[in-house]
């Protein structure tokens, strides 16, 4: 089986976010980058399904030189090849645009993104991917096996879980519970070097979306501390001046 | 060219996310003079589909078709992308439910409109310019996003905009979507949904646990607290990790980000990820026995104690107060 796992490089889960440049820049000053929390569970997942000699694991990247670290980062974890779109990844329409032209001319049983990334948590490509690539997407999923030429997914919804079955291929966005996040071994870091790491350039393509600037959300007022032992004070509060209970 | 707005239901149900959807895509209609189209998939109640009327649609769409009374995504985003078109509609808002996030981008790619996931306020529309805020580095901050295409997704975070009573009517009409049976090779084996419980995202107050409950068996204080509020239940990242709680109880930067009227930390010090999934709570309270928690940095209200102590006599209060009320 011949998965395909999209990975993107985001700010470290630590990062204390701050703009440059009037707020339109993301100041990535003394920024770690990682690879995208969500993405190395669906690594994970992937190289567990291929284990044995049962198919292969190509990651893609939309990404410049700078993202390389993070490739070879997944390449230690386990991947097979990699490849890298030698692009700023714009938007999601942008990045699943690259990777669905790529895909057209190198196809995959299965195509397995993060949930969202933690940096404009869009929850976008892999759906995306679907709709390119005219195929099932499944966008927010807590388990993944395969059976033949099926696989069986469940997926989270508001207060529950849905389980389907869908014919190969299928694009899915993986969160918590769809596998562990592997560690790399000191033999995955050796070889991630001398792995293939494909760059290639992108298509053209119109985008439809522009960031224009950010903001951080506004700063709370001073905690107005109630004592231990008077719980009925923080209820009277509730009630009278937030007006939430 | 009117707004078109897709109401979610659930068990042939719409929820309060739904009405707040309606009432975002009718402001959205009212910016631009004109009229809102709500299109409902599924198993609904005539009433139920006239009362969207109230939250401002002009006119309701009904697809009943068979193959189409559980959610298939791919199938589901086919029709809405239909239905814009026949309706000459530029705009699409849904919500930015689990559901709504599969289909957004698919509608997207169809309509070739630009997608803002996750819109917390009502878009600005000025200078010929249409920019939407949305959630960003996963909570910790916003991004202001202009959609430069005519055409336009958009999905509304849950409980980010007022649902708001119009004394409007809709007309309903039926929709006869045409289903490619190839939109249609995903098979639903099992929902299993629990009704009696409040879903995590839509609610509107949540009750959350940390490492100080010391241990699985130390919540059902937790949960007497989150049933006498009517609230859903949440935690941090290492009580899920541990597996004292279900992954899908996680709230933080890389699990669930809510922001209800109401959020009560239990025992939570406040970690910067777990901060970056709440910081769209409308009120904080903490509780914690350890004063310099930085929980405390972003809580409006805050009780510094055991909260083995803490919280029996929160639900003592509380009973009391439910009592006088």
């Amino acid at each position: 089986m011949k998965i395909l796992v999209c990975i993107s490089n985001v700010p470290d889960t630590t990062t204390k976010i701050t703009f440059t440049d009037n707020n339109t820049q993301f100041n990535t000053a003394g920024v770690q980058f990682i690879l995208n929390p969500y993405d190395e569970i669906a690594l994970a997942r992937a190289i567990e399904l291929t284990d044995g000699g049962n198919g292969s694991v190509t990651v893609i990247n939309v990404g410049e030189v700078s993202t390389e670290p993070t490739i070879r980062k997944a390449l230690a974890i386990g991947a097979t090849d990699a490849v890298r779109v030698n692009a700023k990844p714009h938007d999601a329409w942008f990045v699943a645009y690259q990777i669905a032209q790529y895909v057209k001319a190198n196809p995959f049983d299965l195509i397995l993104t993060g949930r969202e990334s933690i940096d404009y948590n869009g929850s976008k490509v892999a759906a995306m991917l679907g709709e390119l690539l005219d195929i099932p997407s499944v966008s927010i999923i807590k388990k993944l096996d395969v059976n033949g030429g099926k696989v069986t997914i469940e997926r989270e919804i508001e207060g529950g879980k849905e389980v389907l079955e869908i014919p190969l291929p299928v694009a899915s966005g993986c969160a918590e519970g769809v596998a562990e996040p592997k560690i790399p071994n000191m033999r995955g870091i050796m070889s991630a070097r001398t792995k293939p790491l494909t760059v290639i350039e992108p298509t053209e393509v119109k985008t439809f979306s522009e960031v224009l600037s950010y903001e951080t959300p506004a700063p709370r007022g001073q905690v107005k501390l109630v004592p231990a032992d008077d719980a009925a004070k923080l209820v009277t509060l509730l009630h009278e001046e937030a007006r939430v209970i | 060219m009117p707004v078109l707005v897709y109401t979610e239901n659930a068990e042939g149900k719409f929820k309060k996310s739904t009405f707040e959807v309606v009432s975002y895509a009718r402001a959205i209609a009212d910016q631009s003079n004109t009229t809102l189209t709500a299109i409902s998939i599924g198993n609904v109640s005539k009433d139920d589909l006239n009362s969207l009327g109230k939250y401002g649609a002009n006119k309701v769409l009904n697809v009943s078709n068979d193959q189409l009374k559980d959610f298939v995504n791919q199938a589901y985003a086919s029709v809405i992308a239909d239905a814009a078109k026949k309706e000459g509609a530029n705009i699409v808002v849904l919500s930015n439910s689990f559901s709504g996030r599969g289909l957004a981008p698919r509608i997207g790619v169809k309509l070739e409109a630009g997608v803002a996931d996750g819109a917390v306020s009502l878009p600005e529309q000025s200078g010929g310019k249409f920019i939407v805020k949305k959630t960003a580095f996963s909570g910790k901050a916003f991004a202001r996003v202009e959609l430069t295409s005519p055409n336009k997704v958009i999905s509304v975070v849950p409980n980010s905009y007022k649902v708001v009573e119009t004394t409007g009517t809709a007309t309903l009409e039926d929709f006869n979507a045409d289903v490619k049976q190839s939109d249609l090779t995903s098979v639903i084996k099992e929902i299993v949904r629990s009704t009696d419980k409040v879903s995590l995202p839509d609610a509107d107050i949540v009750v959350s646990g940390g490492r100080g409950l010391k241990g699985p068996e130390n919540w059902r204080m937790v949960e007497e607290l989150a049933d006498l509020l009517g609230a859903a239940l949440a935690c941090s990242k290492p009580v899920s990790d541990a597996g004292w709680r279900p992954h899908s109880e996680h709230v933080g930067q890389t699990g669930i980000a809510v922001s209800p009227n109401l959020y009560i930390a239990i025992g939570i010090s406040g970690a910067i990820q777990h901060l970056a999934g709440v910081s769209s709570s409308k009120v904080i309270v903490v509780i914690n026995k350890d004063a310099e928690a930085p929980f405390f940095k972003v809580a409006d209200y805050g009780i510094v104690g055991d909260a083995f102590d803490v919280v029996p006599k929160l639900i003592a209060a509380i009973k009391e107060y439910k009592a006088s009320a």
